[in-house]
């Protein structure tokens, strides 16, 4: 799609997750649209031809416009989303997952294995294969963002989230901190490192 | 009670009313209490306000409109988008409401004058005060910086050491003493103060509208206030209530936030909304389409409103099953919403609407509004969420919404009533103009932004570099933005003109339905020259000599009585009349008080701890200082207000609007208490093996004599009440709860001094939370307990004058409920934690 290419573009998703969410966009959009052009239109016509709109009845619109119709695209909606929701989350105890860590910190990303020693700036997995990212903060709260590659997670002190990752392809995926953190809030990017799987890096 | 001699003539009433109602000139005006004056003050500065957050917002895209901008670096950049977001919510967008609320209601529902003038005062100075201590701070570089959402630990003491949070803190809380004032006085004024025979289903929408808003102002403000209490305590005295360190959670201040803030948005669109289907009826000649409907949906909307803050939290890490919950409810809000479109949309297809400038700006409001709401619905869905949160999707959608939701409306109803306030017609062709650059800019400032946000930009950044496809739409968004404000700078130009150069108008250019319009324009000081009665929801339809009959003091109350400002209030549901208000004069003590009240957060802000007390002392001193003039030192029994009606005064009624005031008060402390027990049970339960005891061994007795105590004052001071009524005098039982209070007071001071160190850990600090509450109310409790047997002793109290025992009597009440809440609690937490 023109136009929605970008390092950072959740429109140009490079995983599963993204993708979906992506679709998901696009679906809720063009609904946008639909719904949007006949209600503008209606408003005009108020003016182009007085009484129109009226001689359908009060009752009708409201019991219409104001309950059937939103009645029917939300529950839709409400199922879709749910259904994509449920599909992108981390599941305990899925097989052949990467565990990693993404601690933050005034102002830098630090990743590594769940009991290894943390890097700063590039977090490694191997692509084609789920990874579960434990993120967390030693300070005050940040957000771990990969656009191309899933939704955000915070990083909150105290508290671990797990957020999962997948890279289909190799390939680098850049990050940024989505949470202001202060200052350096702007200057926290880093990169998910996606390597064939057994390559070196790293990966365990 | 004979009625007094009726005025030879309209000039000769006209002459009467304004030398009570009026305001001095000259410096007499820091007097004033006139609902039209503060109204009018309300919205003059919250327009300035609105042109300082405008002026920010300037500067914002300024620094965006290229990659890496060189305007201001990043401790700046944080201070002003801060500010900015401040400015709009907190000084421009409620005052806003409460400023049209004030002017308008007392005239739609046909009283004088607001229920508590001396409030509306009250609450405009420490709305003006806290304003200019948050625009000055920025003035001195020391504003708060840690986002308008502050959240912790980002703004607790070890990140935010500056005085920068404090000023947030304290100068918001400061300003809200404004908001719940505001709520508590148009929920009384909207129940009580309308016209005899303006029943609940015959009232002007805009007052459903208002007492919603109101209402939620008393549920939503209350958390927001206790989160900055505590966050202030946790900076100041080391309180870990948001320390993950010390078994605290900075998501407490999140749920508190939002428990505010979300509510908060429909709380500044809602008022909005009823400005809207004042006028689009009037603008369409045709009556508002379901009304009953638009009032329910009013109603879901105020109770919907209140589950949906985790939306702003969907990447915290909450189960998906609890998110799918406030993602369904967020979608639900639309139904209502929905209804309320299609109730406007449906009003102006029955009628012949016209193309005038309100008219433009309701236009301008359908299509941003409606597109702000499709984004609304997109972000409630989660996964969505999770990719739009924090970046620049939200930014555009937050601004569709409440430019859409609020300044457009607000616009419309500048070019509908202005004729109101200055009685002159608008000047010709600038609103359009101002229209179509507000319209286009708005559009070209934030249309384009969700596509930025789509591509990744996060919100909050000051800086961002080339090559992520943000920087041509950035410079579009800063472009658009300017043309924006060259709109406004239009609308302030044409509201300085219209004054002067404005054409003068007749009364009610628009034929509108609502008895605002029957006054003269620019209204007079008392606003009705005397009050009509209300058969009809459109008063002053078919009615076109109504304004002149009503100068005429055909209506009630039609002359002046002992030089008392009065207005009638009546039965809240049926509208017939139950009372005579009579209305304090102006008076310098709201600014006062204000000035006072501002000591103490002053004092608190520079950490002068010592003079705290005394500040708190001076403010409830100045405070007890208002009731100087109230009630009467004699019974004057039933009042004529003509038509061959006769009430009683208000301080012969058995339900006075003080009463009703202390009510709501007490709800919204209720949700205060409400906000703290709720912060207790959450640290509970996220708070692994909390080892202290909460309790120590002796406390058990203090816990008891507090409760007691207070259950005491309540059983005493509703005894005196009791003789009162009977025999007029309270006998020793006042006494009793002068005791009550005191015993409690004193035990509550030894228990918070023998509990475990509430710096320690989290729910030690909740604890000593909990009782420095009960205490606090113990100490009030006492206060008024005593001021009651002041005014008895003064003879203001007699069989029909209750009030003063009354009111005292409801605080006892609740005092002795959450003493007992708390007792309870407490002992039962220590009895889960001792092994």
């Amino acid at each position: 799609m023109g136009g929605c290419e970008g390092p950072l573009s959740t429109l140009d998703p490079a995983g599963p997750s993204a993708e979906a969410i992506a679709d998901l966009w696009w679906v809720m959009a063009a609904g946008s649209v639909v719904l949007l052009v006949p209600v503008l239109g209606l408003i005009a016509l108020t003016f182009v031809r007085p009484g129109a709109v009226g001689r359908i009845g009060g009752k009708a619109w409201l019991v219409g416009g104001g309950l059937v119709l939103p009645g029917v695209v939300l529950s839709a909606l409400i199922a879709f989303t749910f259904l994509t929701g449920e599909r992108l989350l981390a599941r305990p105890g899925e097989p052949a997952v990467v565990e990693v860590r993404a601690v933050a910190r005034q102002w830098e990303w630090r990743f590594g294995p769940m009991d290894g020693p943390l890097e700063a700036g590039v977090l490694t997995i191997p692509a084609g294969q789920p990874a579960h990212v434990h993120v967390t903060s030693e300070d005050v709260i940040h957000s771990f963002w990969v656009p191309r590659l899933a939704g955000k997670m915070d990083a909150i002190p105290g508290q671990v989230n797990v957020l999962r990752i997948l890279a289909p392809a190799p390939g680098v995926y850049e990050g940024v901190c989505a949470e202001f953190c202060g200052v350096g809030h702007a200057h926290m990017p880093f990169v998910v490192e996606a390597v064939e799987a057994g390559a070196a890096g790293g990966v365990p | 009670m004979r009625e007094p001699e009726r005025p030879s003539s309209p000039v000769a009433l006209h002459k009467q009313l304004s030398a009570i109602w009026g305001t001095a000139p000259g410096l007499g005006r820091l007097s004033a209490v006139n609902h039209t004056v503060v109204g009018r003050r309300f919205i003059v500065t919250a327009i300035a306000f609105f042109g300082f957050g405008g002026l920010l917002a300037m500067v914002i895209r300024a620094q965006l409109a290229t990659p890496a901008g060189a305007f201001l670096g990043p401790g700046v950049y944080s201070q002003v988008f801060t500010v900015h977001g401040t400015v709009m919510m907190f000084l421009f967008a409620i005052p806003m409401l409460e400023g049209w609320a004030m002017y308008l209601l007392p005239k739609m529902l046909g009283a004088r004058d607001m229920a508590f003038p001396r409030l509306s005062a009250y609450g405009y100075w420490c709305y003006l005060f806290g304003g200019s201590l948050i625009v000055l701070s920025l003035a001195f570089g020391v504003a708060p910086d840690g986002g308008w959402f502050m959240y912790t630990p980002l703004t607790s003491q070890p990140y935010s050491p500056g005085i920068n949070a404090d000023i947030w803190l304290l100068g918001i809380t400061f300003v809200e003493i404004s908001a719940i004032s505001a709520a508590v006085e148009i929920l009384v004024t909207v129940l009580k103060l309308r016209s005899p025979g303006m029943a609940l289903h015959r009232m002007p929408i805009f007052g459903w509208y208002m007492l919603v808003t109101a209402g939620m102002i008393l549920v939503g403000f209350p958390p927001l206030i206790l989160g900055s209490i505590l966050l202030e305590v946790e900076r100041a005295f080391g309180w870990p209530f948001f320390d993950p360190e010390r078994g605290g959670h900075p998501l407490l201040w999140q749920h508190l936030f939002w428990i505010f803030g979300h509510p908060e948005v429909y709380i500044i669109f809602i008022p909005a909304a009823g400005l809207l289907s004042t006028m689009i009826p009037v603008l369409s000649r045709h009556p508002l389409v379901g009304y009953a409907w638009v009032v329910g949906s009013l109603v879901a909307l105020g109770f919907l409103s209140f589950g949906l803050w985790v939306h702003h939290m969907f990447t915290v890490g909450i189960p998906l099953v609890s998110l799918g919950y406030f993602s369904a409810a967020s979608m639900l809000v639309t139904v209502p919403q929905a209804v309320q479109i299609f109730s406007w949309l449906s009003t102006m297809g029955s009628g012949r609407p016209r193309l005038d400038t309100p008219m433009l700006y309701i236009l301008g409001f359908f299509f941003v509004f409606i597109v702000g709401g499709l984004t609304g619905i997109m972000v409630a869905s989660v996964p969505f969420d999770w990719q739009a949160h924090d970046s620049h999707f939200i930014v555009a959608h937050l601004h569709y919404v409440l430019i859409g939701g609020f300044v457009f409306p607000i616009l419309a109803a500048a070019y509908f009533w202005l004729p109101h306030f200055t009685g002159r017609a608008a000047i010709h062709g600038l609103g359009k103009t101002a229209f179509w650059l507000i319209f286009l800019g708005m559009n070209a400032t934030f249309l384009g932004m969700h596509l930025t946000g789509l591509r990744g930009m996060p919100r909050r950044v000051y800086t961002y570099a080339d090559g992520y496809g943000w920087t041509d739409l950035n410079l579009v968004s800063s472009i658009g933005g300017f043309v924006m404000t060259m709109g406004f700078a239009i609308v302030a130009v044409d509201l300085l003109l219209q004054p002067r150069l404005g054409r003068r108008i007749r009364r009610d250019p628009w034929g509108a339905e609502t008895l605002e319009w029957a006054t003269a324009t620019p209204p007079p000081s008392y606003g009705l020259a005397s009050i009509p009665a209300i058969e009809s929801r459109a008063p002053l339809t078919g009615r076109p000599d109504l304004g002149a009959r009503i100068a005429a003091g055909e209506g009630y109350l039609g002359f002046t009585r002992n030089g008392w400002p009065e207005t009638i209030a009546v039965d809240l549901v049926s509208g017939a009349p139950e009372q005579v208000v009579i209305l304090p004069r102006p008076t310098y003590l709201p600014l006062a008080s204000a000035a006072v009240t501002g000591s103490f957060f002053l004092a608190t802000l520079f950490k002068l701890y010592w003079l705290v007390p005394l500040a708190l002392a001076a403010t409830a001193a100045i405070l007890l200082a208002w009731t100087r003039s109230t009630g009467s030192a004699k019974d004057h029994g039933l009042l004529a207000v003509g038509h061959g009606i006769e009430l009683p005064p208000h301080w012969e009624s058995d339900r006075p609007p003080s009463w009703y005031a202390m009510a709501f008060l007490l709800a919204a402390n209720a949700a205060l208490f409400g906000s703290l027990v709720f912060g207790h049970f959450f640290l509970w339960f996220v708070s692994p093996g909390a080892e202290a005891d909460l309790v120590p061994p002796a406390g058990y007795t203090l816990l008891v004599l507090l409760a007691g105590g207070a259950l005491l004052a309540s059983a005493a001071g509703r005894i005196a009440v009791g003789r009162v009524r009977a025999r007029g005098r309270p006998g020793p039982w006042l006494l009793l709860a002068v005791a009550g209070h005191a015993a409690a007071a004193a035990s509550g001071a030894v228990l918070f001094a023998v509990m475990p160190d509430p710096g320690a850990a989290a729910i030690p600090a909740v604890a000593a939370a909990l009782v420095a509450y009960a205490t606090a109310h113990a100490g009030v409790g006492l206060l008024l307990a005593t001021y009651a047997v002041r005014r008895a002793r003064m003879g203001r109290v007699s069989a029909r004058r209750t009030a003063d025992l009354m009111v005292p009597s409801l605080w006892h009440d609740y005092t002795a409920a959450t003493s007992l809440f708390v007792a309870l609690v407490l002992a039962g937490s220590s009895a889960v934690l001792v092994p």
